[in-house]
Order: structure tokens, then C-alpha cells, then sequence
């Protein structure tokens, strides 16, 4: 295995968050502080308990899937379509690092930055509630696990694109209303029955409600079903990119 | 184990056909020996770069085989991409990174640990040292040519690629690059260069291919070709004009000037009976006397536009058309 290369790819795209801070880390800290401010303070204090816990604490866990995911897209895919906007794919092209190590390299790096925001978030949260984890230990599985795999989601999103519009137009229109409509800022019991059904077909709602049982063991399904769900994405994307590297699609002609 | 003459790189039937239909490369073979410098010259378009962008991993070809030293580009790619330093035509760079980190990266994506002394060699070679900490975006455009080749020299490459190493680069770097080539051929690295600048290839090569429309149409020692295809010409000053050639000199391959007094000999250099001596006597028999004589080599510009224009059926004749201009 070729672990120089995977580091070289892991230090290089670690040092592109250092460069950028305020847009990699700090931007989410604001915006997250704005929405504890504005739902959880101003809104959140007429809202009564969501199942036994408070607004304001109730949204923590949609607010941190809400970054790991749009963060874990946007990190991944830009980091794999630079290179290819800028020609400097050719030096990952012709290099002796299979595609396991790529993908290790590039999405290890976009899971790591994801991970921290995550914690980051999590420390900000405790600033402005009384923070309680029930599982630690579930909660960093689907923080791991969900980072990991919506990198791979943006990674082949980032080996798909072959525009800057074609990059934001999934997290976009895609992640972001899955989010918003997969109970983070509420409960789908709040919902008419018939689109507590439509809901579940959404799988943002397994993350966050699995994430959310982690905290506060309240859930909108199954713990077990809503770990299921992201190691079955997880497989998926893994098992997209090793086609796109094994057929070379949109690398290599 | 490997035989001790067996090449560096060799190519066999190396086809590459694109998903449109275009055949880019044809049936290429081709084998480079450890330690020479070989110039690929080439009109744009002739299959240059796909060559080289097949054996280096990033195109797929179609069909035919390639090795390094004797490993598979295919089955063994670890082993064979780690051989192989590639430095791209195009300024392809991480604008925002420093020169220094970008060629560690380099280095460690191409499986080497990390060497700070090899790096400090590396770009004091190439003159980066001053510049290590300098963002890329910062350099001009000749140092940022100067930046792809330490990158590509970052994991002591055995074979090294430059297409088109000096496009764009003025005089004084190009004459820097090539000075580097040299000293990198002296530390036993094999250098495989594109270039459309046929005094490069001239300068450097030990040997020149010829590429045209995705065929190599020869690969000769530099030497070899100059000799085997160059032609020389003898030009005579003539004492008085001449108006026409008399039949006495007839059958001689001559070319006669506007205003009549020069006269211009065409001949192969490797022909066994040149015709210079019965060629003079015949002009004193003729009594066509000449004031002065000099003689003329075709450069190997010229043998690579005849070789091009040859292999795609124009005109052969510019060697000789150019000759009497």
C-alpha cells in the first residue's frame, strides 16, 4: 500500500482548510450560532418540549447532521474537481496510487474537516444549552459514519461535475431540502399522517433521527434501521466510485 | 531478472482510438534504451502527447503493450509509475500552494518518504530554492515551467517525460533547461522530450522520432538521420552570367539563379559518387568559371517538414524547392 500517497493527498487537502479557515470552519460556527439564536432563542422559547426536550436542544443534532452533510459534499467534491478544473489530475492520474488509496486520501481529509465542524458545532451548541449525550459512542459512529459517506457522495459528485454549477447543484437542490424536510428543526409527528409517510421515504430522516436517539434516545425510527441506512449508503458510494476509477468515467479517456 | 540490455521503455502495436472514432495512435513500437535522450517531434495533433500520456497512465490505450524496465504499465503500474517523472505541456499548478509543498506532495504521492535534502537539491538545481515559500500564483511562467519539472524529478524518476518542456520559455531559460536535461541524462535518467523546436531536438537528442497522424514515421539517431536524409548543396559563384546551362552539364541536378550567376548543386550526402569533382570538371571543360563556392547542410527542420509533408503525400521536393530559393 502505498501510505506516502495517501498521506501526501491527506496533508495537501488538510492544508487547503488551514488556508481557508474563516470559509471552512468559522462560517459554520457563525451560522450555526445564528440558528440556535434565532430558533432556539427567539423562536425555540415559545415552542414547548419536543419529546421531553427542550427546542433549542431538540435541533442540535439536525443542525450538526445539516453541516456534516453540506460540508462533507462540498469538501469532497472540491477537493477531487480542482485538481481536474486546474489540469493538476494528470500527477493523481499517472501516479502509483490505487484507487482505494485515492479515495482514502481525498475522502479521509473531507471526513476529518466534516468531523471536526461536527465537534465544533457540538462545543458551540454547549454554549447556548444545556447539552446531554445519552450514547456517545452511537453518536460518533453516525458522525464518522455519515461523514465518511456523503464525502463519498461528493466525491462522485466532483468527479461528475464538469462545471462549477454542476458542483452546487446537488447539495443545493438536493441535500439541503432533504435536510430541511428530514425532521432537523422537527418532529414528523408534528406532520399530517401523510406526510409522516412521505418523510420516510426521505433518508435524511434515518440519520438525523438515529443521531438525535444518540442524544436525547428519542427517535422517528429504529436506531438500528437509521445505522443500517448509512452503511448501506456508504457501500453504495464506495461501490460507485471504485466503477468510476475502474472504467476511468470523466478521469480518464 | 530482467536481461542487462533489456530498454528502459519499450512500446509494442500501441493503439489508442478515442470514443469518436479518432485514432490517435497507430500501431505504435518503439524502444528507448536506459540513459538516451529521445526528441518526439510532431505537428500538433500528430499523437505526441497521447503517447506519452498512455505510457504515464493517463490515457487508456485501445490496444498493444507498454513496459519499464521490463514491468507491465498495466499489471505492474505501482512499479512502473513510480520509474516515471511526467512534466505536462500545459502550467498545470496548485496556484495557492508553496513551492516547497507542492513538490513534497509530489514525492509522497509517487510513494517516496519525505527528503528534505533531495528536495533542497532538486530546487536549488532548478533555481526555486530562493523561491520555496513563494505561493505558486507568484511565479512567472517560466518558473512555474521550472516548478512542474522539480515535481517531476521530486521522486528521482528512472524515465522522465517533458512534452514540450520550453514552450513559451525565452531564450536564456530555454538554454537552462536544456543544460538541466543534460545534467539529468549524466545521472543516468532517461528523458523522453516532445518539443516543436526542432533546434531542441537538434541541441539535445540523441535520438529523434518523427510522429505524424498518430504514426511514427522513423526513430533514428540524430546523427544517423542528419546523414541519411540531409542533402547538401554546393553553390557557385559564377565569374559571368549564364542564361542557360549548357548541354554539357545538362544532367546534373542544377539550379540556375534569376540573374544567371549562381549555380546551386543538389546532392545526397550518403550517395557512394556525390559528383562534385566530375561536376567541376565538366563546368571548366564548359569553361563556366566561378569566383567563389561554399556548401550548404540541410538542417533538421528541413528533413522533419519533408518527413511530415512526405508521410501525409504532399510534395516531397522542399528539401531541394527550399534549396534553390
Amino acid at each position: 500500500m502505498n501510505l506516502h500517497g495517501v498521506m501526501a493527498i491527506y496533508r495537501f487537502e488538510m492544508s487547503r482548510t488551514r488556508r481557508t479557515l474563516i470559509q471552512s470552519i468559522v462560517a459554520p460556527v457563525i451560522t450555526t450560532s445564528l440558528y440556535f439564536i434565532v430558533f432556539g432563542a427567539a423562536i425555540g422559547s415559545r415552542i414547548q418540549e419536543v419529546g421531553g426536550v427542550s427546542y433549542g436542544a431538540f435541533i442540535v443534532p439536525g443542525l450538526i447532521m445539516l453541516n456534516l452533510l453540506t460540508n462533507s459534499i462540498s469538501n469532497a467534491s472540491f477537493g477531487i474537481y480542482f485538481p481536474k478544473f486546474v489540469g493538476t489530475v494528470y500527477e493523481l492520474l499517472s501516479a502509483p496510487v490505487s484507487t482505494f488509496e485515492v479515495v482514502l486520501g481525498y475522502v479521509g481529509a473531507a471526513a476529518t474537516k466534516s468531523i471536526m465542524l461536527g465537534f465544533i458545532i457540538l462545543a458551540t451548541a454547549a454554549l447556548f444549552i444545556d447539552l446531554q449525550i445519552a450514547h456517545p459512542i452511537i453518536m460518533l459512529a453516525f458522525i464518522v459514519l455519515t461523514a465518511l459517506s456523503f464525502s463519498l457522495l461528493g466525491f462522485i459528485l466532483g468527479i461528475w461535475a464538469d462545471n462549477f454549477e454542476k458542483l452546487s447543484v446537488v447539495p443545493m437542490l438536493v441535500i439541503t431540502p432533504l435536510v430541511f424536510l428530514g425532521g432537523s428543526f422537527y418532529s414528523t409527528e408534528m406532520l399530517p399522517p401523510f406526510w409522516q409517510t412521505v418523510s420516510l421515504m426521505n433518508p435524511v430522516l434515518y440519520l438525523v433521527s438515529g443521531l438525535r436517539w444518540s442524544f436525547y434516545e428519542i427517535a422517528e425510527v429504529n436506531v438500528w434501521v437509521s445505522l443500517g441506512s448509512v452503511l448501506l449508503f456508504l457501500f453504495i458510494c464506495f461501490s460507485i466510485v471504485v466503477w468510476m476509477f475502474k472504467t476511468g468515467y470523466k478521469l480518464r479517456s | 531478472m530482467h536481461a542487462v540490455d533489456e530498454p528502459i521503455l519499450r512500446v509494442s502495436n500501441l493503439s489508442k482510438t478515442y470514443a469518436g472514432g479518432f485514432e490517435a495512435l497507430k500501431d505504435i513500437s518503439l524502444e528507448i534504451q536506459k540513459g538516451e535522450i529521445i526528441a518526439l517531434l510532431g505537428p500538433n495533433g500528430a499523437g505526441k502527447t497521447t503517447l506519452i500520456s498512455a505510457i504515464c497512465g493517463i490515457v487508456r490505450p485501445s490496444s498493444g503493450q507498454v513496459t519499464v524496465a521490463g514491468f507491465d504499465i498495466g499489471r505492474d503500474y505501482r512499479k512502473t509509475r513510480a520509474l516515471i517523472g511526467l512534466v505536462p505541456q500545459e502550467l498545470t499548478t496548485d496556484s495557492f500552494e508553496s513551492v516547497y509543498n507542492t513538490v513534497a506532495f509530489s514525492r509522497g504521492l509517487f510513494g517516496r518518504a519525505p527528503n528534505h535534502t533531495h528536495l533542497e537539491k532538486v530546487l536549488k538545481d532548478l533555481s526555486l530554492w530562493d523561491k520555496k515559500d513563494n505561493k505558486i500564483i507568484t511565479l512567472s511562467g517560466g518558473m512555474k515551467r521550472r516548478v512542474l519539472i522539480a515535481k517531476a524529478l521530486a521522486h528521482e524518476p528512472r524515465v522522465l517525460f517533458l512534452d514540450e518542456p520550453t514552450a513559451g520559455v525565452d531564450v536564456s531559460l530555454r538554454k537552462d533547461m536544456w543544460k538541466i536535461v543534460k545534467e539529468l541524462r549524466e545521472s543516468g535518467v532517461t528523458i523522453i522530450l516532445t518539443t516543436h523546436y526542432i533546434e531542441e531536438a537538434e541541441e539535445i537528442a540523441d535520438r529523434v522520432g518523427v510522429i505524424n497522424n498518430g504514426e511514427i514515421i522513423l526513430i533514428e539517431s540524430k546523427t544517423a538521420l542528419m546523414q541519411k536524409l540531409g542533402k547538401k548543396q554546393l553553390i557557385l559563384d559564377l565569374s559571368k552570367s549564364l542564361s542557360a546551362l549548357p548541354a554539357a552539364i545538362n544532367h546534373y541536378d542544377l539550379a540556375i539563379s534569376e540573374d544567371g550567376m549562381k549555380l546551386t548543386y543538389t546532392f545526397e550526402t550518403q550517395s557512394e559518387r556525390i559528383g562534385i569533382t566530375a561536376l567541376l570538371d565538366d563546368l571548366k571543360a564548359a569553361n563556366i568559371q566561378f569566383r567563389d563556392l561554399n556548401t550548404t547542410q540541410s538542417s533538421l527542420e528541413e528533413i522533419f517538414v519533408n518527413l511530415v509533408d512526405e508521410s501525409s503525400g504532399k510534395n516531397s521536393a522542399i528539401v531541394n524547392g527550399a534549396a534553390a530559393e
